[in-house]
């Protein structure tokens, strides 16, 4: 089954306000079929554990443990294994390889980082950390030895969940008694005093528990030491080879350049392969340097689960207050941040929860202050959304809230709270998580929830809901808004080459996992330099091809790297036309590139005579002076051919003085702060008033990424996020036991929603271009997932009368709650009582 | 995620079969569809020294034989092959009813009935119906064939009275008295997953079309699935103005579930009451319709 969503044409923007490359035919901006999928869809795409069949195979001995001391390690019986290579524990690793790893994003309100070794030295932290590794010459045969060593363990006690970790009885780290990891404080205004002073004030517990990325491919790492040549060529499933690259180098103490990453096709990221370098990352290479041998290893599942990262585990209590139109005054939030056992990507899930929470809103005061805390549990790192669901999911609750208490339609009092696109740009007065000012570039907020309300018939929902009543049935409308910050920077670069072949080959250093780089990049490039799409191949995540670049990650690509392809192609394009200036003996002026020439404007053809024109491929032959000739295109650039213009008259060089030869450039782009991007998601649920089952009937999102490459790109990242949004909302959830057990390991009991659970999505956009960078994009690859939680929620609470305050939420959760609420436990919404015949909404100020 | 090392044999007939698992007694372990033993092997839960492939079997045991009072199938018969036959729907519809349920279509081109019976998961839905059709199950060794009454085959939850060196050749469904109709009801998480809590459901008619008896197998509720006599609740109702949830209260009384990570043991034994009130309705009007023919 496939996800029925609508491909509808998609009109281009309204007004073509944006691209520069806007004006001139092309593709950018159309709907161009992704042309990675035949290669994906028919099976010859080329995964890590594609490559390497030679290489001898890692497993890894795994904590059984969530928080225990090696007493011992006896690998005695695995010694007997045929086929058995080597066997490393803490004890052998040396250098850099013995240190902890990289705290990647240091941050001074982190004020206790800590971070694993590559083998646990002494101590483990977590079920799933790496004890010991096992190189053999199969995989299977490197399970058999893990199987037989045998690890005397002294267990301590597990400090699981985020009350005991606050709690803090027993510690994570001895040397973090409190088990506090990061304490930070955030605020505009005077929340406290502004609340305190507030006509009506609320409380409210909202959580959100942990779950996970689960790219359908794992991690996986291959490494070749070449001893000759004293370089290392690695291939590793990450989303960033380039940081990769630089993090081995360090480690293994080899020069960089001596140290190459390829980044093969990638099953899928979301979020937990931007996380570098894991400790399989190093110890693959380090093995494969001592052994001499072709080493690799591919993660399992199983590990996936218990040795990568999770995310989105966060406990809020929240107090507002607010006026009788509904408008908040102050919001005060604290949360409880579960960062698991270690912290090497610092703290930025909590951050951007903190920033990104007050969504399209202005409150009059916000303070946020939260504790991220150490638990015995699988590190956590970003997480498709990043931080961004549980603020959302906060916000949004907060807001229906509000109009349960006042009696308001939740969206006139969404509405009533919103930035104006008067008031753009909009500061918010906060610190973003890429350390520059939280201020919303462009944006029409009101209008996107118009559009959404609209898209979803809200105004008639009435109707819908009493018909469904009349059949016994139990319907109800959620809505929630999201702000996203996206392209974060520093930098990224590409490198665009026109071949003389007339080809054109961009590299670019982030990685792709799938978003469909490989159709965007050509089509900006394309666009750029006036030739067809089909002349034009995209190289991502290949540090042979392009050295420097920061990774696929924060809905960055399109902004960052689409805009360095941009201008590498511009370059080239007026290098192009300086050349061809020459050579036509022309003004620049005159000249136009396009289908892949460069011909003299306004040049009368009405002679039947072609104007002056020149190939782009035969300027690439003249930017490339040869001396050797080795096929027809080379032969015109060697210094005899006498060819036109193949090398100037006299006496200079063969291209023009301060000329690079070759037909090419790079270019890179570096924002100045992050550009937001916005949407508001409407959904219809259903909940069956026995079973308690709950399905999403409908689900609608507009969405505003700016200036829009490719519309059918962009709805397939809103569908992929929505689907992921509703398995976080109805299916997905971690569990860990007391012990710090992970039960539900496995796809038969960590659910994610199958196509049959996922709704049809219907969508709408908004085109606000961002002025921040020359594209005028916005990032969209976490724009589905943001408001999940909270439009469910907000469903779910309006089918059912009372509150929905924790997600992810079951059935039998849901059924639980109808009993609590049944027994009085459970307060009804005002709303829903209002509904009931005889009773009135009463107004008590606070 | 990798299996130890195992000895691998392929048998030809049913007959070489027999004789490999007699060799290697409590060491070796069928192998039918895998859907359910391959990734026990590679999770490590179980490590048997053979396996004994039957899927070259298929002449002899890829059958779905339907007679004037039984439904036979065949050990190589796949979930796919027993929910497409024709027959078999025509004799017992509640054979094609649960099978519909069983994982995805995927899986049950490779899984079979008799694996799953076989493999006595107490969340399985074919067990459930061989206990509401009164089933038998064919078990083949060195020694000869025997059967065993489904009231002896499930022991436990992954237990069953099969022993080691037998195969098993066939399951055999009852089929139910004239004017009998049946319904499949479960709750699973997403479509296709084991359920949460399900139902097979029986209803037969008397020739005035009140309820003469009516019977439900429950599966995730117990350790086995658990059958449950509901005439006494619904006996002599009229077909379309029965009370089931008097049928559902007293099936509620004899279940006794455990608590998950998906469900809570009062949220199940809660869908034991509610969904022998809706398998009980679909049943019945199945049953009044059965008799018009
Ligand atoms: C994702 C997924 C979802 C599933 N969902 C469901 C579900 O909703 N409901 C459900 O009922 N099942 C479900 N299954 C299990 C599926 O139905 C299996 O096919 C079935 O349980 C076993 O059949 P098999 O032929 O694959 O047996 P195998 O996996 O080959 O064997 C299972 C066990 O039975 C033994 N065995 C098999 N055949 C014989 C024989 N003829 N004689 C002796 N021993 C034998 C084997 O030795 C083994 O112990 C699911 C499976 C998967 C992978």
């Amino acid at each position: 089954m496939t996800i029925d969503a609508p491909v509808r044409p998609q009109a281009p923007p309204a007004t073509p306000e944006a691209p520069a490359t806007s004006g001139r035919p092309g593709p950018f901006g159309k709907a161009i079929p992704r042309r990675e999928d035949l290669r994906l869809a028919a099976g010859d795409g080329r995964y890590l554990d594609d490559l390497g069949h030679e290489a001898l195979a890692a497993a890894f001995l795994r904590s059984p443990h969530a928080h225990a001391r090696i007493i011992d390690i006896d690998i005695t019986d695995a010694l007997g294994v045929d086929g058995l290579v080597a066997i490393y524990t803490y004890e052998d690793l040396d250098g850099r390889v013995a240190e902890p790893l990289p705290l990647l994003i240091p941050h001074p309100a982190l004020h206790a980082p800590r971070t694993n070794y590559p083998l646990a030295n002494g101590v483990v932290n977590h079920v799933g950390e790496a004890v010991a590794m096992v190189v053999a010459t199969d995989r299977y045969i490197a399970e058999d030895a893990v199987e037989r060593i045998r690890v005397q363990w002294e267990p301590l006690p597990a400090v699981v969940g985020l009350p005991a970790a606050f709690a803090a009885e027993h510690a994570v780290h001895p040397d973090v008694p409190d088990n506090v990891a990061a304490h930070m404080v955030q605020s505009v205004g005077e929340a406290h005093a502004a609340i305190d002073a507030a006509p009506y004030t609320m409380e409210l517990a909202l959580h959100v528990e942990r779950s996970a990325s689960m790219p359908l491919e794992g991690k996986g790492v291959y490494a070749r030491w070449d001893a000759d040549d004293r370089s290392l060529r690695m291939y590793s499933s990450t989303q960033t080879s380039t940081s990769v690259r630089f993090a081995i180098a360090a480690k293994l103490g080899i020069p960089v350049d001596r140290v190459e990453v390829v980044t093969p096709d990638v099953g899928g990221g979301f979020g937990v392969k931007i996380m570098h370098p894991w400790p399989e990352e190093v110890l693959v290479p380090w093995a494969a340097i001592r052994l001499g041998r072709e080493v690799k290893w591919v993660e399992d599942r199983r590990e996936h689960f218990i040795s990568s990262a999770h995310e989105r585990a966060q406990e809020h209590t929240v107090r507002v207050g607010f006026d009788a139109d509904g408008r908040i005054l102050g919001l005060d939030v604290r949360f409880l941040h579960d960062n698991g056992a270690y912290t090497p990507y610092g703290i930025i899930v909590p951050i951007i929860s903190s920033t990104q929470l007050l969504g399209p809103y202005k409150l009059g005061s916000y303070r946020v202050e939260f504790h991220s805390l150490y638990t015995n549990t699988v590190l956590v790192t970003p997480y498709r959304g990043a931080g961004r669901a549980h603020g959302c999911f906060v916000m949004e609750r907060v807001m229906d809230a509000i109009a349960d208490h006042r009696g308001l339609d939740r969206a006139v009092v969404r509405e009533r709270n919103m930035i104006q696109p008067d008031e753009m740009p909009y500061d918010q007065g906060l610190i973003f998580q890429d350390g520059r000012p939280l201020i919303y570039d462009t944006g029409d907020f009101p209008a996107s929830l118009h559009k959404a309300l609209a898209l979803v018939d809200w105004s008639g929902f009435a109707a819908v809901r009493d018909a469904a009543r009349a059949e016994g049935r139990s319907v109800g409308i959620g809505l929630a808004t999201y702000v996203e910050g996206t392209g974060v920077g520093p930098y990224e670069g590409a490198h665009v080459r026109v071949e003389t072949s007339g080809d054109v080959v961009v590299a670019t250093g982030l990685t792709t996992q799938g978003q469909g780089h490989e159709t965007v990049f050509a089509q900006i490039a394309a666009q750029e330099l006036g030739v067809p799409i089909e002349r034009v191949t995209v190289t991502t995540g290949d540090t042979r091809r392009f050295k420097y670049g920061v990774g696929t990650f924060a809905s960055r690509s399109a902004v960052m790297s689409g805009n360095a392809v941009a201008a590498a192609a511009r370059k080239v394009r007026a290098k192009a036309l300086r050349l061809a200036a020459a050579a036509l003996a022309a003004d620049e002026s005159e000249l136009e590139l396009a289908d892949g020439e460069i011909v003299v404007r306004g040049f009368s053809s009405s002679d039947g005579l072609p104007g002056p024109r020149i190939a782009l491929a035969t300027v690439a032959v003249l930017a490339n002076p040869l001396r050797y000739a080795f096929d027809e295109e080379a032969q015109r650039a060697t210094q005899f051919s006498g060819q036109m213009g193949a090398t100037p008259a006299g006496d200079g060089p063969p291209v023009a003085e301060g000329e690079e030869p070759g037909l090419e450039a790079t270019g890179w782009y570096s924002p100045i702060r992050s550009t937001f991007a916005n949407g508001v998601h409407a959904c219809v649920v259903e909940t069956d008033p026995e079973t308690a089952e709950i399905k999403v009937l409908r689900y609608c999102v507009v969405h505003d990424c700016g200036t829009i490459i490719n519309p059918m790109i962009v709805e397939g990242q809103v569908h992929g996020g929505v689907a992921q949004g509703v398995g976080g909302a109805l299916y997905e959830r971690i569990v860990y036991d007391e012990s710090g057990q992970l039960v539900n390991a496995s796809f038969m009991d960590f659910l994610m929603p199958y196509a049959s659970e996922v709704p049809r999505v219907e969508t709408d956009h908004l085109t606000s271009p961002s002025p921040l960078n020359p594209l005028g994009v916005k990032g969209v690859g976490e724009a589905g997932i943001i408001p999940g939680h909270a439009v469910i929620a907000s469903a779910v609470e309006d089918a059912e009368g009372f509150r929905i305050d924790r997600m992810p939420i079951s059935p039998s959760e849901l059924w639980e709650l109808r009993r609590r609420h049944a027994a009085g436990e459970v307060p009804s919404l005002r709303r829903a009582s209002s509904l009931q015949p005889g009773s009135s909404l009463r107004e008590e100020p606070a | 995620m990798k299996p130890p090392a195992f000895v691998y044999h392929r048998p030809g007939s049913v007959a070489e079969a027999v004789e490999t698992l007699a060799e290697l007694g409590a060491d070796g372990k069928v192998l039918a569809g895998g859907q359910s033993l391959v990734p026990v092997l590679n999770m490590r839960l179980a490590a048997p020294a053979a396996l004994v492939d039957i899927n070259r079997l298929g002449a002899e045991l890829a059958f779905v034989e339907t007679t004037a009072d039984r439904v036979r199938v065949g050990a190589l018969a796949r979930h796919a092959q027993t929910e497409r036959d024709e027959a078999a729907f025509a004799a017992l519809p509640l054979l094609r009813q649960a099978t519909r349920h069983v994982a995805h279509q995927t899986i049950r081109n490779r899984g079979t009935t008799v694996g799953s019976i076989v493999h006595a998961d107490p969340a399985a839905e074919l067990p459930a119906v061989l206990m509401l059709c009164d089933g038998t199950m064919e078990l083949a060794s060195a020694g000869g064939t025997r059967s065993v009454l489904v009231a002896d085959f499930f022991l436990g939850p992954l237990e069953s009275s099969l022993s080691y060196g037998e195969l098993a050749l066939a399951a055999t469904f009852s089929l139910p008295p004239p004017r009998t109709g049946s319904a499949w009801v479960e709750v699973s998480r997403r479509a296709g997953d084991y359920a949460l809590c399900g139902l097979g459901l029986t209803v037969s008619l008397d020739e005035d079309g009140r309820i003469s008896r009516a019977r439900a197998a429950y599966i995730s509720v117990g350790p086995t699935p658990v059958l449950v006599d509901l005439t006494d609740a619904v006996a002599g109702q009229a077909h379309d103005a029965a009370d089931w949830s008097a049928a559902g209260a007293l099936a509620a009384g004899k279940v006794d579930p455990d608590e998950d990570i998906h469900a809570t043991a009062d949220y199940r034994r809660h869908l034991v009451g509610v969904l022998t009130s809706r398998a009980g309705r679909a049943a019945s009007a199945h049953a009044a319709k059965a008799a018009d023919r």
